[in-house]
C-alpha cells in the first residue's frame, strides 16, 4: 500500500495536500479505498459551503459500506472533483491523483497541526 | 387417541435423533442442556398459563368458527381500502403457495431471481402509473409511506428546520394521524389545511402532502398548489390510488416530487387492514434519499442479466442511526401479488376495470342527484360523497344501507362516503340506491375526465405485461419465477436472527378464508366479533409468553414495534414531566434497526461498548447511564444477545438503567430462544417487541409481511397506540403507528393457530429443540470453523457464529462460502453480522437431524476446498469457491476451461446428484448494479 511522504493524514483515513497557494486538497487514503471496496457513489458538498473542523462534509459509498469524510480544519469548499460522477473508480485506482475529492480554503488553520505524517499514519494502521 | 400432537409435526428432530444429538454434545438430557445455557435465576417455574394444545383439525374448526363470527358485508367505505378480486391463479399459486411465501428477503440474489423479477414488475407498475423513474419494492402501508415521505422531504429540502409540513385536509384520516405521530416525535409541526385555499407562501412549509383522489373522492388539478409549494422550495408528496391512475395522468406530470400509496386493490384482500404493499416513488436523482428496498438490474459474472437489491448503503443495517428509515421487513409477498395482478390484466385490462368502476360510481351519483340528494363533487373516480344535511339523516341512511348488507363511510356531520370497486356489481348498485330510496337511472358511460386530468401517456408497456393472458401461460410464468427461488420447500434456510421455521399449512389456511380476508378495517366493530375474540386470545397469550401486562397488535414489523415501543416510553416520561429524558443507550452489538428506530422516535443515541465475549460491557453501561442519568430515556438491548448468548448480567443491566430513571426496551428478535423457558418481563424489561414472522410462524413472504406487536409492563399500558377511527389502545395512547388499528390483522390467525396447536408444553419443547439444533451444528462445525461466543458452560443459544476471518488471508470471503452453499442447494447463513467476516447459523427447531447433517456436510466440504487453497493444492482463482454459484449454462459451455471438471461445480455432494436446485444466474455484480441504477426489466427479459 502506498502512502506518499509529501501528504498529511487524518485518523479518519483522509489525506491532505498543502498546495503552494495555501489551499488544501483532500481525498481518502489507499488503505481506506482498499477497505471500502469498489466505490459506487460519492456525495460531495457544493462550492462555497463552509465547514468547521471535525464536521462531516462528504460521503463515499461502496456497494457494502458507507464512510463519511470529515473536514480537518475550518474551511470553505473552493472546488469539488466533478469528474468522479460516473467514474467513481478513480477513487480506487488513483486515490491520491484523479480520485481527489475536494479543494479547500482554510479559514482557521487550528487543527492542521494534528495531522499525521505518512510514517505516523502507517504506524497507526499497525 | 386420534391425531398426533401438532408439535410433533412442527418440530423436526425425532426421538432417536434427539438422543443422538445429545450424545454428540455429551449432555444427558434436553433439560440438562437448557440448564447449561440459560442462567437458572432467569427461568420460569413450570409451564406457561396457556390453553392445552389443539390438534390441527380442532384448530382449523375453531378458526373457521371465528371467521364465521365476522360478518362479510359489502363494504363501500373506501379511505384507502377497496374490494378486489384476487385472480384465482394468483391466489392458489402465489398467496397460498409455500414456494413463494416461505422465502426470505432476497439478499442472496442468485437464488432469488424469480421474486426479484416480480418486484421489478411491481416497481415498473408504480413507476409508470405515477410517472416517476424510481419506486421502491414496497413499504408497510400507505400511511407510513406518507410519514416516510415527510422525513425524506426533510433530507431533500435544503433548509427544513423550523418550517411546517402541510397536509391537505382531503387526506385519509389514518394517514394524517400516522404522519402526526411521526412528526410529533421529531418536533416537526404538522398543519392540516385546505391546500387549494391556503397561502402556501406565507406558511412556508418544507413539504406538502396531497391525496389524489381526495378521501371524499374529488379529483383535482393540483398544478397551482405544486407550483406554489415549489416557489418556497417545498417538497410535494402525492398520495395516489393506482387504479385511478390508469385513467388519470400520474402525479409526476402535475409537479409532485414523490408519490406514495397502497397497491392493495391490485388483487390483495382487504384483510381487516392488511397486509398490503405500499410504495414510495420519486425522481431518479433522489433515489439515494429514498427509504425501503429498491430492486435493480445488474449482470452476472458471465454477462447475463441479473437482478438484485440495489443501493443497500441507504439502509439501517449499514447506516444505523443515519439510515433513510428503520424499515427492513416490507411487504414482498403482497407486492408480488399486486405485480402479478398487473401482469394478468395488463394496461388494457386495468383500464377496463377502472372504467367500469367509474361508470358505476357515475350511475350512483346521477341516481342520487336525481333523487334530490346533494352530491359533493362533479369530478371523481370511484368515490361519491353525499351531504344529507344532518347527522340524524346520515345515521338513518347508514342504517338503511347496513340493513341491506352494505357498509358506507360515516362522516358524522351529515356526509356519507360511497366508494365502489372492482367487485361492485349492477345488483349492488340497485341495492345501494334502494337504501337511499333513489330510483336507479339507466347505466351510461361516465363523461371523459377533464383534459387537464385525463391520462394520455401509455403505461405498463413492457412485453411481460402483455404476454400472459391465458391461464395456462400465467400458471407457467408464475411457476417459472417460483422455480428460480430457494425457499423452505427446497432446503433449510439457516439465517441467523431470522428464525426460518416451519410455516404450517394449517396455520396458513385461515388467511384466505373470506371471513378473515374480506373485512374492511373500518367496518362497524360489531361485524368483527370473530377478530375481536382472536385478538383478545392472542394479546392474552403473548402477554403470558412475555411476562407483560398488555400487548398492542398494531405494529406491522419488528422495526415498527421498536419505534412504537420507544414512543410509548417517550410518552411515559412526558406524562411524568420528564420530557427531557431523550437519551437512548444502545450497545454497539445491536441490530442497525435499533439506532434507526431511536432516531425516528426523537431520541439521541449513545453507544455502549461490548466486551470481547460479545456481552454488554457493564462498566461502560454504568458509566454512560450515570453520565446521562438526568436525561436517560431507555436502553435497547437484545436478549439473548445478537451474539447468541444468554448474558448472565442481564438483570444487573436492567437494574442499572432503572436506577437512573430509564426504561428497558428488549429487542425480541431472538425470542425463539426464550419461549416457555424465560420471559422478558421477568428479567426486567419494560417493553419488548415480538417478531411474529420469526418466533410465531408468520411466513417471511420473501421479504414481508411481518408483524411486530409490543408487550409492555403495566405502567406503560396506558400509552399503547390508538387509532383515529377505531377505539383501541391505552387511555393516554400515543397516536397510531400503522394505518390499520390491528396492523396486518389477516395474518394474526397464523400466530393464533401456532400457539393454540403447540400449547404450553409444545412451545417450551420447540425452544429446547431450537437450542439443541444450534448447539449440534456448532459442535459438528467447531473443528472446521471456530465458533465465536458461547455462554459460561461453552454452549451457544439458538444460533451460532462461525468465524471465517482467517480465510481472508488466502482470498476466501464469507461471500464465497455462501455462494458455494448454493451449489449444495442451501441458502447461506447471515453474512458478516453481527461480526464482519463471520456466518451466523440459526437452524430453528423445525429441522431434523438429517437436514442439519446435510448442511454440516456441505460446510465441511467447503472447508476442505478452502484447505486446498490454504495448503497450496489449488490457486484461489482456480477454486470452485471463487466461481460459485455454477449455473447449468456455464457448466455446459463448450468453452469450459476451468482447472476443475464441471461435475465438481455442479454436484459437490451425493445428495445433489439425487436432486439438484440450480441457481439461475452466476454471481451477481453488485458494483455494476449500484453504479448503473436501473429499476425496470430489460426489453428482452
Amino acid at each position: 500500500m502506498n502512502f506518499p511522504a509529501n501528504l498529511l493524514y487524518t485518523s479518519h483515513d483522509e489525506w491532505v495536500r498543502k498546495e503552494d497557494d495555501g489551499t488544501l486538497t483532500l481525498g481518502i487514503t489507499d488503505h481506506a479505498q482498499d477497505a471500502m471496496g469498489d466505490i459506487v457513489h460519492v456525495e460531495l458538498p457544493e462550492v462555497g459551503d463552509t465547514f468547521s473542523a471535525g464536521a462531516p462534509m462528504a460521503e463515499i459509498e461502496s456497494s457494502k459500506a458507507v464512510a463519511e469524510i470529515f473536514t480537518p480544519v475550518d474551511c470553505e469548499v473552493i472546488a469539488v472533483n466533478a469528474s468522479l460522477d460516473g467514474e467513481e473508480e478513480q477513487v480506487n485506482d488513483a486515490p491520491y491523483e484523479g480520485g481527489w475529492l475536494v479543494k479547500l480554503r482554510v479559514t482557521d488553520p487550528a487543527g492542521l497541526d494534528t495531522l499525521m505524517t505518512a510514517e505516523a499514519y502507517q504506524a497507526q494502521l499497525g | 387417541m386420534g391425531h398426533p400432537p401438532f408439535s410433533t409435526r412442527h418440530n423436526g428432530p425425532r426421538e432417536a435423533e434427539i438422543a443422538a444429538m445429545l450424545d454428540t454434545l455429551g449432555v444427558p438430557s434436553l433439560d440438562a442442556l437448557v440448564d447449561r445455557i440459560i442462567p437458572s435465576d432467569l427461568r420460569v417455574n413450570g409451564p406457561l398459563d396457556l390453553p392445552p394444545a389443539l390438534t390441527e383439525p380442532e384448530a382449523l374448526a375453531r378458526l373457521r368458527a371465528l371467521a364465521g363470527r365476522n360478518v362479510v358485508a359489502r363494504s363501500f367505505i373506501g379511505a384507502g381500502y377497496h374490494g378486489t378480486h384476487t385472480p384465482p391463479v394468483i391466489l392458489r399459486n402465489v398467496l397460498e403457495n409455500p414456494g413463494w411465501y416461505t422465502a426470505y428477503t432476497p439478499y442472496q440474489a442468485e437464488i432469488a431471481q424469480g421474486r426479484l423479477e416480480a418486484l421489478l414488475l411491481f416497481q415498473m407498475t408504480v413507476q409508470e402509473l405515477t410517472g416517476f423513474e424510481v419506486s421502491n419494492a414496497s413499504l408497510l402501508d400507505e400511511a407510513t409511506a406518507a410519514a416516510e415521505a415527510m422525513t425524506m422531504a426533510q433530507r431533500v429540502v435544503r433548509k427544513p428546520d423550523g418550517r411546517p409540513f402541510l397536509v391537505d385536509h382531503g387526506c385519509h384520516p389514518q394517514t394524517i394521524a400516522v404522519v402526526r405521530t411521526r412528526a410529533e416525535a421529531l418536533d416537526v409541526e404538522v398543519q392540516v389545511v385546505d391546500l387549494v385555499a391556503a397561502d402556501i407562501a406565507a406558511l412556508n412549509p418544507f413539504g406538502v402532502l396531497i391525496q389524489d383522489p381526495s378521501t371524499d373522492g374529488a379529483l383535482r388539478d393540483w398544478r397551482a398548489v405544486a407550483e406554489a409549494a415549489h416557489a418556497v422550495d417545498a417538497f410535494v408528496v402525492a398520495a395516489v390510488d393506482l387504479l385511478s391512475l390508469t385513467l388519470r395522468e400520474g402525479p409526476a406530470s402535475w409537479g409532485a416530487d414523490a408519490a406514495v400509496g397502497s397497491a392493495q386493490r391490485f388483487g390483495v384482500p382487504m384483510g381487516y387492514g392488511g397486509p398490503h404493499a405500499a410504495f414510495l416513488a420519486t425522481t431518479g436523482k433522489l433515489a439515494r434519499k429514498m427509504p425501503g428496498r429498491i430492486i435493480g438490474v445488474s449482470r452476472g459474472a458471465h454477462g447475463e442479466t441479473a437482478y438484485r437489491m440495489a443501493l443497500q448503503t441507504r439502509e439501517q443495517h449499514i447506516r444505523r442511526a443515519k439510515a433513510t428509515s428503520n424499515v427492513c421487513t416490507a411487504q414482498v409477498l403482497l407486492a408480488v401479488i399486486a405485480a402479478m395482478y398487473a401482469v394478468w390484466h395488463g394496461s388494457d385490462g386495468l383500464r377496463a376495470i377502472a372504467t367500469a368502476v367509474r361508470g358505476r360510481a357515475w350511475r350512483v351519483a346521477a341516481s342520487l342527484r336525481a333523487a334530490g340528494i346533494e352530491v359533493l363533487h362533479d369530478t371523481f373516480f370511484d368515490t361519491v360523497t353525499v351531504d344529507v344535511g344532518d347527522p340524524g339523516r346520515e345515521e338513518a341512511f347508514l342504517a338503511a344501507a347496513r340493513e341491506v348488507g352494505i357498509n358506507l363511510r360515516p362522516y358524522g356531520d351529515g356526509r356519507i362516503g360511497i366508494a365502489l370497486d372492482e367487485t361492485t356489481t349492477d345488483d349492488d348498485v340497485v341495492t345501494l340506491l334502494g337504501a337511499f330510496r333513489a330510483a336507479v337511472r339507466p347505466a351510461e358511460a361516465a363523461p371523459a375526465l377533464p383534459a387537464a386530468l385525463a391520462r394520455t401517456s401509455p403505461f405498463m408497456t413492457h412485453p411481460t405485461f402483455h404476454r400472459y393472458r391465458s391461464e395456462t401461460e400465467m400458471l407457467r410464468y408464475l411457476h417459472r419465477l417460483q422455480a428460480r427461488d430457494l425457499s423452505l420447500t427446497t432446503a433449510m434456510i439457516p439465517l441467523g436472527s431470522c428464525t426460518m421455521k416451519l410455516n404450517a399449512t394449517t396455520e396458513m389456511m385461515p388467511v384466505t378464508l373470506p371471513g378473515f380476508g374480506a373485512l374492511h378495517p373500518f367496518a362497524p366493530i360489531d361485524q368483527a366479533a370473530g377478530y375481536a375474540s382472536l385478538h383478545d386470545d392472542l394479546e392474552r397469550w403473548l402477554a403470558e409468553i412475555t411476562g407483560f401486562a398488555a400487548v398492542s397488535l398494531q405494529p406491522n414489523a419488528g422495526s415498527q414495534g421498536e419505534y412504537a415501543g420507544l414512543l410509548v416510553i417517550r410518552a411515559f416520561h412526558r406524562a411524568r414531566g420528564d420530557a427531557h429524558r431523550t437519551v437512548c443507550l444502545i450497545p454497539t452489538s445491536a441490530h442497525g434497526t435499533n439506532p434507526a428506530s431511536a432516531v425516528m422516535a426523537g431520541m439521541e443515541v449513545v453507544e455502549v461498548a461490548c466486551d470481547d465475549a460479545g456481552n454488554v460491557d457493564v462498566d461502560d453501561l454504568r458509566a454512560k447511564a450515570e453520565a446521562h442519568a438526568d436525561r436517560l430515556a431507555a436502553l435497547m438491548v437484545t436478549y439473548p444477545s445478537t451474539h447468541g448468548v444468554f448474558e448472565e448480567s442481564i438483570r444487573e443491566i436492567c437494574e442499572i438503567v432503572h436506577a437512573r430513571g430509564g426504561q428497558v426496551y428488549m429487542d425480541g428478535a431472538n425470542l425463539n430462544a426464550m419461549v416457555g423457558l424465560c420471559r422478558p418481563g421477568d428479567i426486567g424489561a419494560d417493553v419488548c417487541h415480538l417478531n411474529l414472522h420469526k418466533t410465531f410462524t408468520i411466513p417471511h413472504g420473501g421479504g414481508g409481511p411481518g408483524m411486530g406487536p409490543i408487550g409492555v409492563a403495566s405502567h406503560l399500558a396506558p400509552f399503547l397506540p390508538g387509532h383515529p377511527l377505531v377505539d383501541t389502545g391505552g387511555e393516554e395512547g400515543i397516536g397510531p403507528v400503522s394505518a390499520a388499528p390491528w396492523g396486518s390483522a389477516s395474518i394474526l390467525p397464523i400466530s393464533w393457530a401456532y400457539i393454540a396447536m403447540m400449547g404450553p408444553d409444545g412451545l417450551a419443547e420447540a425452544t429446547r429443540l431450537a437450542l439443541l439444533n444450534a448447539n449440534y451444528v456448532a459442535k459438528r462445525l467447531e473443528g472446521a470453523f471456530p465458533v465465536l461466543y458461547a455462554g459460561r458452560h461453552g454452549f451457544v443459544a439458538h444460533e451460532c457464529i462461525l468465524d471465517c476471518r482467517a480465510f481472508k488471508a488466502v482470498g476466501v470471503e464469507v461471500d464465497d462460502i455462501s455462494k458455494r452453499l448454493m451449489d449444495h442447494g442451501f441458502h447461506g447463513p447471515t453474512m458478516s453480522w453481527p461480526v464482519a467476516g463471520t456466518l451466523m447459523v440459526e437452524p430453528t427447531e423445525s429441522e431434523g437431524k438429517a437436514e442439519l447433517d446435510r448442511f454440516c456436510d456441505a460446510m465441511l466440504a467447503i472447508r476442505a476446498e478452502i484447505a486446498d487453497i490454504e495448503e497450496g493444492r489449488v490457486a484461489v482463482e482456480d477454486s470452485p469457491l471463487h466461481h460459485a454459484p455454477h449455473t447449468a449454462q456455464v457448466l455446459l459451455s463448450p468453452n469450459w476451461s476451468r482447472a476443475y471438471p464441471p461435475h465438481v461445480g455442479a454436484y459437490p455432494s451425493e445428495t445433489t446428484r439425487r436432486w439438484k436446485f440450480w441457481p439461475s444466474v452466476s454471481r451477481v455484480d453488485n458494483v455494476y448494479g449500484d453504479k448503473n441504477l436501473l429499476t425496470v426489466l430489460p426489453d428482452d427479459a
